[in-house]
């Protein structure tokens, strides 16, 4: 790719997507947050670091999905909301350890990141329960 | 009391009419919002060369200006497109009544219409996403549909929390049948119970087909006007008492707590500014666009408290000789749908207060809550109507 992924501000994210889940976090205040913003949510401070994630949570709510909502998942696979260690939610897919979708889980199950590969986008973080 | 401050302003709905309902052919949109607001002008004792305030949305592009020419309300002093989705029509009786009160237009229009069933335009895609967008980078990919994955992750959440369980969900669409049998206009009128409701197909966990809203042809238009202008009615106008709106997120990761809506602030403002509490609601129309919205709203507007809204709604207490008369005209579940129900919900409400519900009339009700729920359950408003 010859244009970073993502835009202005969520770019470095995406640069590092593969390798580290990066969150911004506060200089000030010291609250995480995602997505990515130019101000801190917290405390209104101006700036924030980007940081390495645990890369650990728990899920927060899940549905399994039966029907068909883009041609290259294939139902049932679940669709979770995970509370990261940090404390920011993001929306994920649920993957088993062959890195496929597809497995269920259930709210307060303990998760850590994984990577699934694009062919036209940096690697989607999603989440697989943790052993 | 808050409550005389809006009585000597003397805002009122002073007519409303339903488009054409179901599945429309040999009509437009914009043919059918244009009947709909002569019928609720003609109730009001007006036409359209009366209006000086319109409060439109999606209707085409520029909210309220292809309508507006459309009518030949070519020259309105007041006009509003607000964008919360279904919540909007809600917020238009707020803006409207706002205005109205301040002698910024005298004669409000509000309304809507879609074609969405006879046009085949829904989908669980939830719509193309612009590429560079936030919602395309961190919650298109994974897939999930909406809006009805979204909602489901609230009730997924909210049974994890409180217990809430998926008959309690199905009583919401039980009493809503159980209306929807005494209406006749109603899409869907055959008979469910609890058990049919549970073997429906699961489309994503915990919710099925049930749980779900119809798709339909409708819409909607209602005018809101000041009680000297009302006298001229040609039935009884209804005041507006309290209304309020309030949003909470767009992309679900960023719902701060998923089994609370934006329905707590739009209530408390609608009810602070009527005088209100739940208690003195006779008849409820909330947002039916899937069971668990119900649910929650309950919650949200004070109707029982947080957590308590599946054993609240057990035991038909929305349905006919219940507690709480709730969905009325069968609602988004089974009376009409059209994407945005919001101005259907004011039409029954008005209904109601007037006593003409006919069949499914509640005795003596005399304040209604209209509750419009937008988006994602990202937005809402609410409106408290007296006779
Ligand atoms: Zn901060």
């Amino acid at each position: 790719m010859t244009e970073a992924y993502g835009d202005a501000v969520t770019a470095p994210f995406w640069a590092a997507a593969g390798q580290e889940l990066l969150l911004q976090r506060c200089d000030s205040c010291g609250a995480h947050q995602f997505y990515p913003r130019p101000f801190c949510l917290a405390c209104d401070h101006d700036g924030l670091s980007w940081t390495p994630a645990s890369g650990t949570g728990v899920i927060y709510s899940r549905t399994e999905v039966r029907v068909k909502v883009r041609p290259e998942l294939v139902p049932p696979y679940t669709v979770a909301v995970v509370a990261l260690a940090e404390g920011p939610r993001m929306t994920t897919l649920v993957v088993g350890d062959d890195g496929e979708p597809g497995p269920t889980c259930e709210i307060g199950d303990a998760v850590e990141v994984a990577w699934m590969p694009r062919t036209d986008a940096p690697p989607l973080p999603v989440f697989r329960r943790s052993a | 009391m808050t409550r005389t401050v809006w009585d000597r302003h003397g805002v009122h709905i002073a007519g409303v009419a339903e488009t054409a309902l179901g599945e429309v052919h040999g009509q437009t949109e914009l043919s059918m919002f244009a009947a709909a607001a002569r019928e609720a002008l003609s109730e009001a004792g007006m036409t359209l060369r009366d209006v000086d305030g319109l409060f439109v949305n999606y209707m085409g592009e520029e909210g309220t200006v292809q309508v507006g020419e459309y009518l030949g309300v070519t020259a309105p002093r007041y006009v509003d497109s607000t964008d919360i989705g279904g919540a909007a029509f809600e917020a238009f009786v707020h803006h409207a009544m706002l205005a109205v009160a301040e002698g910024r237009c005298e004669v409000a229009l509000i309304g809507y219409a879609s074609r969405q069933r006879t046009r085949r335009a829904r989908s669980v895609g939830g719509g193309a996403v612009d590429t560079d967008s936030l919602a395309a980078q961190f919650q298109s990919p994974y897939g999930l549909p909406a809006p009805i994955g979204h909602y489901a992750m609230m009730a997924a959440r909210h049974m994890h929390q409180y217990g809430t369980t998926p008959e309690q969900l199905a009583e919401v669409a039980v009493a809503a049948r159980s209306w929807a049998r005494l209406n006749l206009k109603a899409w869907s009128r055959d008979p469910l119970t609890v058990e049919q409701a549970l073997a429906g197909r699961m489309i994503s966990t915990p919710l099925r087909r049930s749980d779900c809203c119809l798709v339909t042809d409708g819409g909607a238009a209602v005018v809101v006007t000041t009680a000297e202008r009302a006298r001229d009615a040609r039935k009884p106008s209804v005041r507006v008492l309290g209304a309020g709106e309030s949003q909470t997120h767009w992309h679900l990761a960023s719902m701060p707590d998923m089994t609370v809506t934006a329905g707590a602030v739009s209530a408390r403002e609608a009810f602070g500014m009527a005088g209100i509490t739940a208690a003195d609601v006779d008849v409820l129309q909330p947002y039916d666009s899937f069971t668990i919205t119900v649910l929650l709203a309950l919650e949200d507007l004070g109707f029982c408290a947080k957590g308590e809204g599946g054993a609240f709604v057990a035991d038909g207490r929305l349905a006919p000789g219940g507690a709480l008369p709730a969905m009325t005209s069968g609602g988004g579940l089974s009376y009409n749908h059209p994407g945005a129900l919001g101005a259907l919900l004011l039409v029954e409400a008005v209904r109601q207060v007037r006593g003409e519900a006919g069949d499914r009339q509640v005795p003596g009700a005399e304040i209604a809550v209209a509750h419009g729920v937008g988006g994602y359950n990202s937005t809402a408003s609410t409106v408290v109507l007296a006779r």
